[in-house]
């Protein structure tokens, strides 16, 4: 069979960059008279902007995927949180992240850079830990402000977005800048916020136009480029260089798309999956594209960095476009964040598995996925609830499904071999033969 | 052509002669450490057992948890493909095949042609294994042979909790100080374990034309929880179930041989 044309991404190498000088730039904060804060990857990071561009945060989640990455490291870090006393069971992200607190150890290099302040979120019942403990195994004296998001599923899930949810969340926004002031001894520039309100929709809502170019045939991203691409909407959805590199990012990915660039050349079969891989063992998304068979993309890449409107009459994902104009004030910054986020797609199962599946049903069918594999990932409650109801629903509809056991930061409950066996079953299953 | 099919399984490796859709040899051999011998040794004794000399072997299909140690193979054919395709060979109207070996209890939803439609593996957990009922025997100090007879001469339901081995365990202990008669103990940990099993097989749809696989498929009392547990007036099980996967490979191999793959 003819292989499709491909060619590595141009702006590869400005993304690595960039992810450096993110984790570069919040250790040496301090350094150079900035201020240091540490939170979710969901936490409302536009807000925190207001008290100065020297203040650089580092958020839990892609910190602890970075720490799964490298086996021997995540090794370490889980060992010392579970000697300290927490469960096994707990979130793997937040046990990497406690453990390199706990060793006082910085994953990039050098000792735990050490917050000023923790700005986080309550998604899900381990996030609604991670900080107080973070904060306590940092000394006690870190100032911990949470933003509780819990305010009901977005339209079309629900009728609609009922005004008290949005004067919830941005109520909680407002009295957090005053907390912000307190705990820092600055004062809030509103002109920052602003414009860090309107980076952040402009970088998800942009993001959600690049999935879009993966609906091409070939696909000119596959998901193990896309979750090198995808963290700068965890890292820092606000910060402008990366709003900046995802309107880059876009014109490349759809010249690709238009001039039939593959990111697997043998591209045979088209698959999706749902949540958090195992980061440890990326090989496996190889192994596959091996056998002609590349994912497209998942729920988890698309709808926590990307910003969609989900269309029921049609089964389609639609990006949110962005509002009309900018946010004028404070509190209309605060408003607008929250009615941007509140339908945000990862959000949304979490009120019912239904809603993902219906998701994830728009995806297979409009990005063509031949298949779909989804992950019992042992290493996080929030987004793994409701898993086996969604394999039934999306068999329901007419998807092929496969499943396998694992972890995202815990390599310790994934089984490579029998991942592995499964994996040529279903490749079979999808007519696909095994490689020579 | 002469085909042979070899699972190299957890805890035996099987081989099966294959000659014009006939079984014309098989024999069986504990696994043991060494993968390669036991492979050699299975193949010798299906040879010997057929009457048949090495050269005359058309192709190898391999299967089982230690295949990449069978010396040869020509095709490769996975767990699942395997067992589909030899409930197929021997029931030809079965829809929905199970096979529970030593470290793995499976389910698969085949066509008409023995293709698989949908298939279901046992998560890491030895409660929906054969090992299961070898582990509870030896808290019952009963050898496993008399695990199934047993459970056949008893009539009591006694619920337990076969979610975890290692719990379950526990309430054997436990009903062997509350007294209970072993017979009573063996027929609640097999239909513990047939319990688990069908959960899996439901969520690949159950047909009226169940076949089961496997070296379980020997242990009389496993199979009557199985049949009950599914509400069905038998169960289609060949007359040596354990040599059921290796069947599938020589089934593969055959039908390869004659595509040229």
């Amino acid at each position: 069979m003819a292989e499709y044309p491909t060619e590595p991404l141009k702006c590869w190498q400005k993304a690595k960059e960039l992810r450096n000088e993110y984790y570069r730039s919040y250790e040496q904060a301090r350094d150079k008279g900035g201020l240091r804060w540490s939170g979710s990857a969901w936490a409302f990071d536009a807000v925190p902007v207001g008290l100065g561009r020297d203040v650089r945060c580092i958020t839990g989640e892609p910190y602890g995927a970075s720490c799964a990455f490298d086996k021997p490291l995540s090794s370490k870090y889980l060992k010392a949180a579970e000697n300290y006393g927490f469960a096994r069971d707990l979130c793997s992200y937040m046990r990497n992240y406690w453990g390199s607190i706990i060793l006082d150890e910085y994953a990039f290099g050098g000792k735990f850079p050490k917050p000023d302040f923790s700005w986080s979120q309550h998604i899900c019942c381990s996030h609604a830990k991670w900080y107080q403990n973070a904060c306590e195994l940092e000394g006690g004296d870190v100032p911990l402000y949470v933003v509780d998001v819990g305010a009901g599923a977005c339209p079309p899930f629900e009728s609609e977005m009922h005004p008290h949810r949005i004067d919830y969340v941005a109520g909680q926004l407002m009295d957090g800048i005053d907390w912000l002031e307190k705990v820092t001894g600055r004062q809030f520039n509103d002109e920052l916020f602003l414009e860090a309100a309107w980076n952040d929709m402009r970088s998800t809502s942009r993001w959600a136009e690049i999935c879009m170019l993966n609906r091409n045939t070939p696909a000119p991203l596959d998901e193990k480029s896309i979750y090198s691409l995808y963290v700068f909407g965890v890292l820092e959805k606000s910060n402008g260089d990366f709003a900046d590199f995802y309107d880059e990012l876009y014109e490349e990915v759809k010249d690709r798309a238009e001039r039939g660039i593959a990111a697997v050349p043998n591209e045979k079969v088209r698959w999706m999956s749902d949540t958090q891989p195992p980061w440890g063992f990326l090989k496996i998304y190889r192994y596959m594209e091996e056998w002609g068979a590349v994912s497209v993309g998942s729920l988890y890449t698309y709808g926590l960095t990307g910003m969609w409107i989900y269309d029921a009459e049609r089964n389609d994902l639609k990006p949110r476009p962005l509002p009309e104009r900018r946010p004028r004030t404070r509190e209309e910054g605060c408003r607008m964040l929250a009615d941007w986020h509140l339908g945000k797609p990862e959000y949304q199962h979490f009120y019912h598995p239904e809603y993902k599946t219906k998701m994830m049903d728009a995806i297979a069918k409009n990005w063509n996925c031949d298949g779909i594999i989804l992950h019992y990932n042992r290493g996080c409650e929030g987004l793994s609830t409701g898993i086996a109801e969604n394999r039934l629903g999306l068999l329901k509809r007419g998807n092929k499904v496969m499943t396998y056991e694992g972890n995202m930061g815990d390599e310790r409950e994934f089984d490579e071999t029998a991942t592995i066996n499964r994996i040529d079953i279903f490749l079979e299953t999808l007519g696909l033969r095994r490689p020579a | 052509m002469t085909v042979a099919g070899i699972d190299c399984g957890a805890k035996n490796t099987k081989t099966v002669l294959m000659r014009d859709s006939r079984i014309i040899g098989k024999a069986s051999v504990p696994t043991g450490f060494d993968q390669e011998q036991a492979v050699e040794r299975s193949l010798t004794g299906a040879l010997e057992a057929a009457g048949i000399e090495r050269a005359e072997l058309g192709r190898i299909g391999g299967t089982g948890s230690g295949k990449n140690s069978i010396p040869g193979m020509d095709s490769n054919v996975n767990d699942i493909n395997a067992m589909a395709r030899a409930a197929n060979y021997f029931f030809p109207a079965g829809r929905t095949v199970t096979d529970v070996g030593a470290e793995e209890g499976r389910a698969v939803k085949i066509d008409e042609a023995g293709a698989v439609v949908d298939f279901a593996i046992n998560e890491k957990c030895a409660a929906g294994a054969g090992a299961f009922i070898e582990a509870m025997g030896r808290a019952l100090e009963v050898p496993l042979e008399e695990m199934g007879p047993l459970a056949l001469s008893s009539e009591r339901e006694i619920p337990m909790n076969a979610q975890c081995a290692i719990f379950a365990e526990s309430e054997v202990v436990g009903l062997i100080h509350s007294k209970t008669e072993v017979k009573d103990i063996s027929k609640a940990i097999h239909d513990a374990m047939a319990s688990r099993i069908v959960s899996m097989i439901r969520r690949v749809g159950v047909n009226e034309d169940v076949v089961m696989l496997g070296g379980v498929g020997r242990n009389p009392g496993f199979v009557e929880s199985m049949r009950r547990e599914l509400n069905l007036e038998r169960i289609h099980i060949p007359d040596e179930p354990e040599y059921g996967a290796a069947v599938g490979a020589a089934v593969v191999a055959a039908a390869e041989a004659e595509t040229g793959d």
